[in-house]
């Protein structure tokens, strides 16, 4: 397996864990704008090429693209530090992108094939890296939040300050054990951030449809935990979010909730007609939220980068996505023995 | 370079779609994201987004043409500039097709088990004189079995996730929304065992529920309410209060969803008593044995499966289709093997037999149909005359239904027995991803074939 893309090192990274919160708009670099549009771009394309594969039946099964959430990860990730736990559902691409895993090793675990992170026997729902702290890829709606809670109760546990970042949908948010964790998380006070992706929808069920509060980030509230509303589209505001939301748990104080509010433009899964929203209601999100364009007009606008130099971006990210598509389909099927290992350690 | 779009595969299970429906035509220009063509698929009419940018050379397949196989040639697409001639010499993109699976070995486990919950039931009516049939699939059978049910019956309702707006994430509850309207036909939030227990506080109160979970492996969230709750309450309370109710939805493996999505419940819920388990192969036996599964007064576990959804079958055109719970059905008589199987597991079962036909062997194939109660005797009688046995189900190996039906004949049948049962399972493991395992984690026809070999020492 070949290396990540290059990614540059994040001068923030280690300052954000100290900082207790960020109060106005941070005075945001040419080269943290450059690193969040490689990011978001990366995942968009990489997203494009699955469903590609997924067309050409090179990927089988279920398929969900994280397209239009790129600046939820993005931003969040850019708040960790090493050790940091993170843990999410089936929609999971983005995040292991985004928190530094391979993408030719993404791309071959889509394919089921042997140079996947789970050497082909997860699938685009189930994938894993220890190396990098990610949890997976959680198939079971809301089954991640409690373990996410198990993680930071592992940080508490060893006296560490490290954090956890528990990722689930509006959907999800329904879900009993959310509230079992949230309730365990308050009283121990552990450093889990619960990060609430809403995108609007679970499948063909809008939060309007299958809640009456639908101010998510509230929900902590009877458990003593702050939450916090975040535009999600912005991946400066959702980083100035994730900063104060990471620094109380360092901090000691607990856990902390953060509703992104986000959308997916794309269906539920591959097989997803979406037949439950309009398509301009999609084409109005795209024109004026989408979070890539956001962050090139202010690369451009500033003065940072000019047209050929994001051109220039354009094109590496293609050629990281072109080789890990190439990568994902001339990898050997798992040898037919990997059937029977793993079944117990 | 030119391209060839490919007829896209636009659903796990997929195989072929009709192109409904062109929305550019030859020389038109378009941009990656923007919506070409309409596919249906076996489940939904789906739009088609171009990936890549380019002008349209040429229509490969024109719209309206159905059966188009995926990754089938359907357009070619030229880069700007392009002349369409290039259009002629375009290579086809590659697939991944997984190479055939070997057969691995059979599992032959004989634990010894009491023997339980035999059934009773009064033999399956004769049809009608003169009935005739019509062609459906399992999936309409299932939604005509529902529907039947909550127009007798004002007290049946049913409740889920995506049931009503979006149609049933597998589209079996169509139309429902429709004729019974939004206080009977119900969407959920995500939430198995909050509404599951509501349910079955429900029929505590006289109603009678039928609780859709989007696949079984989400009734895990559930399972308390339904075995603690839905199972045990007649006996707790003495008699006095029962739990009509009707759990059911997709069961064991689709294809490619890996392992949490992957698992056959059969065995799990057979085990309880105060449950009742159906798990149908044809569109008749889905109907009618739907049809039962609402009127009983016990809590019973309707086991469908997504592959056999979309396949077609006869079905008796009666007003009244009802198939009585406990019976098995004897799909096939022969002479020198008995052959035990029930949901997908009769594909293999059958396809088995039709090829050990053309070996000189005479198998007869029985369906389950009922997980509990069991209809022992219809399996200990084919076993007295053909003195041997394989079972198949798709379930892991351990304390599978199998296991049980090989315990009872060994009780029951002993003397008869010329050779040890055979159980032909899925593997012990979790379902892996990857094509090739995939395959092979699956019990397959060619193990059905070797076990009856071994039992017939041939
Ligand atoms: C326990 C459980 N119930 C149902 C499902 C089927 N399912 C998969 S995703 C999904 C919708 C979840 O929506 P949301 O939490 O908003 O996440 P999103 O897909 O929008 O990212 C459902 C119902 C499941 N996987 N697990
Ligand atoms: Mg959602």
């Amino acid at each position: 397996m070949a290396t990540a893309p290059k990614r540059k090192p994040r001068a923030t990274k280690a300052a954000a864990a100290k900082k207790p919160a960020a109060k106005k708009k941070p005075n945001v670099s040419k080269e943290e704008l450059l690193d969040h549009y490689r990011e978001m771009l990366l995942i968009r394309r990489f997203e494009e090429k699955a469903g590609q594969l997924y067309g050409m039946g090179a990927i089988g099964g279920f398929c969900h693209l994280y397209i239009g959430q790129e600046a939820v990860v993005v931003g969040l990730e850019a708040t960790a530090k090493e050790g940091d736990q993170r843990v999410t559902s089936y929609r999971d691409h983005g995040h292991m992108l985004a928190c530094g895993m391979d993408p030719k090793g993404v791309m071959a675990e889509l394919t089921g094939r042997e140079g996947g992170y789970s050497r082909g026997k997860g699938g685009s729902m189930h994938m894993f890296s220890k190396e990098k702290n990610f949890y997976g890829g959680h198939g079971i709606v809301g089954a991640q939040v409690p373990i996410g809670a198990g993680l930071a109760f592992a940080n508490w546990y060893r006296g560490n300050d490290n954090v956890s970042f528990a990722y689930y949908g509006d959907g999800s948010a329904n879900q009993g054990q959310v509230y079992e964790a949230y309730n365990m998380a308050s009283l121990w006070a552990l450093p889990c951030v619960f990060v609430i992706e809403n995108n609007q929808y679970a499948m063909g069920t809008s939060t309007k449809r299958s809640s009456v509060a639908p101010d998510l980030y509230t929900r902590g509230e009877a458990f003593g935990i702050p939450g916090e509303k975040v535009d999600g589209m912005d991946v400066l505001a959702v980083k100035a979010a994730g900063e104060k939301a990471v620094a109380h748990c360092r901090a000691g104080k607990g856990p902390y909730i953060l509703e992104m509010k986000t959308y997916r433009y794309r269906g539920h899964s591959m097989s997803d007609p979406a037949k439950y929203r309009t398509r301009e209601e999609v084409q109005k999100m795209r024109e004026e939220k989408d979070p890539i364009n956001h962050v090139r007009d202010m690369l451009i606008d500033g003065g940072h980068a000019s047209d050929a130099d994001l051109k220039e971006v354009d094109k590496e990210i293609k050629a990281i996505v072109n080789e890990a598509a190439k990568f994902a389909q001339e990898s050997p099927e798992p040898a037919e023995a990997e059937l029977w290992t793993d079944v117990y350690a | 370079m030119a391209t060839q779009i490919l007829m896209p595969a636009l659903s796990p299970t997929m195989e072929e779609g009709t192109l409904a429906k062109w929305l550019v035509k030859e020389g038109d220009t378009v941009e990656s994201g923007m919506i070409i063509a309409e596919i249906e698929t076996d489940k939904a009419t789906m739009e088609f987004e171009a990936v890549d940018e380019g002008v349209v050379g040429k229509i490969l397949i024109a719209e309206g043409s159905e059966g188009v196989k995926v990754n089938e040639p359907i357009a070619v697409l030229l880069e700007e500039g392009e002349d369409a001639s290039a259009a002629e010499t375009t290579a086809p993109a590659t697939t991944a097709e997984a190479p055939p699976a070997e057969p691995g070995p059979a599992a032959t486990g004989i634990p010894a088990l009491p023997a339980s919950a035999a059934s009773s039931a009064p033999d399956e009516p004769d049809l009608p004189e003169g009935t005739t049939f019509k062609t459906q699939t399992v999936r309409e059978a299932l939604r005509d079995g529902m529907s039947e049910e909550m127009r007798r019956d004002e007290n049946v309702y049913l409740m889920g996730e995506e049931v009503a707006e979006y149609q049933g994430a597998y589209k079996i509850s169509q139309g429902m929304l429709d004729e019974f309207g939004p206080k009977r036909v119900i969407d959920t939030p995500i939430t198995e065992h909050g509404f599951t227990g509501l349910a079955v506080g429900a029929a505590f109160a006289g109603l009678r529920p039928i609780v859709e979970f989007m696949t079984f492996n989400f009734a895990m969230q559930a399972i308390d309410q339904i075995i603690n709750s839905a199972a045990k309450t007649l006996y707790m309370s003495g008699g006095q209060m029962g739990c009509p109710i009707v759990f059911r939805g997709p069961n064991g493996a689709a294809a490619r969803v890996g392992a949490q999505h992957s698992q056959d419940y059969a065995a799990w819920y057979a085990h309880i008593p105060g449950l009742k388990v159906v798990m149908p192969y044809s569109a008749a036996d889905a109907k009618g044995l739907m049809k039962s599964a609402i009127r009983d007064p016990n809590p019973v576990l309707v086991l469908e499966n997504e592959i056999l959804y979309g396949r077609s079958f006869d079905v008796p055109d009666l007003d009244d289709h009802v198939v009585p719970i406990g019976k098995a059905k004897i799909w096939r008589e022969g002479t020198d093997v008995t052959l035990v199987s029930f949901g997908i597991g009769m594909t293999y079962a059958l396809e088995a037999a039709d090829e050990l036909a053309g070996m000189g062997i005479s198998a007869e194939v029985i369906d389950l149909r009922s997980l509990r109660p069991i209809d022992y005797d219809t399996v200990l009688n084919s076993v007295k005359k053909t003195n041997r046995c394989v079972t198949i189900e798709e379930g892991f190996p351990v304390c599978s239904i199998g296991n049980h039906i090989s315990a009872t004949i060994m009780q029951q049948a002993f003397d008869y027995l010329d050779a040890p049962v055979i159980n032909c399972a899925g593997k012990d493991v979790p379902m892996p991803y990857a094509a090739n395992l995939e395959k092979l984690a699956l019990v397959t026809t060619a193990e059905v074939i070797e076990a009856v070999k071994a039992v017939t020492y041939r």
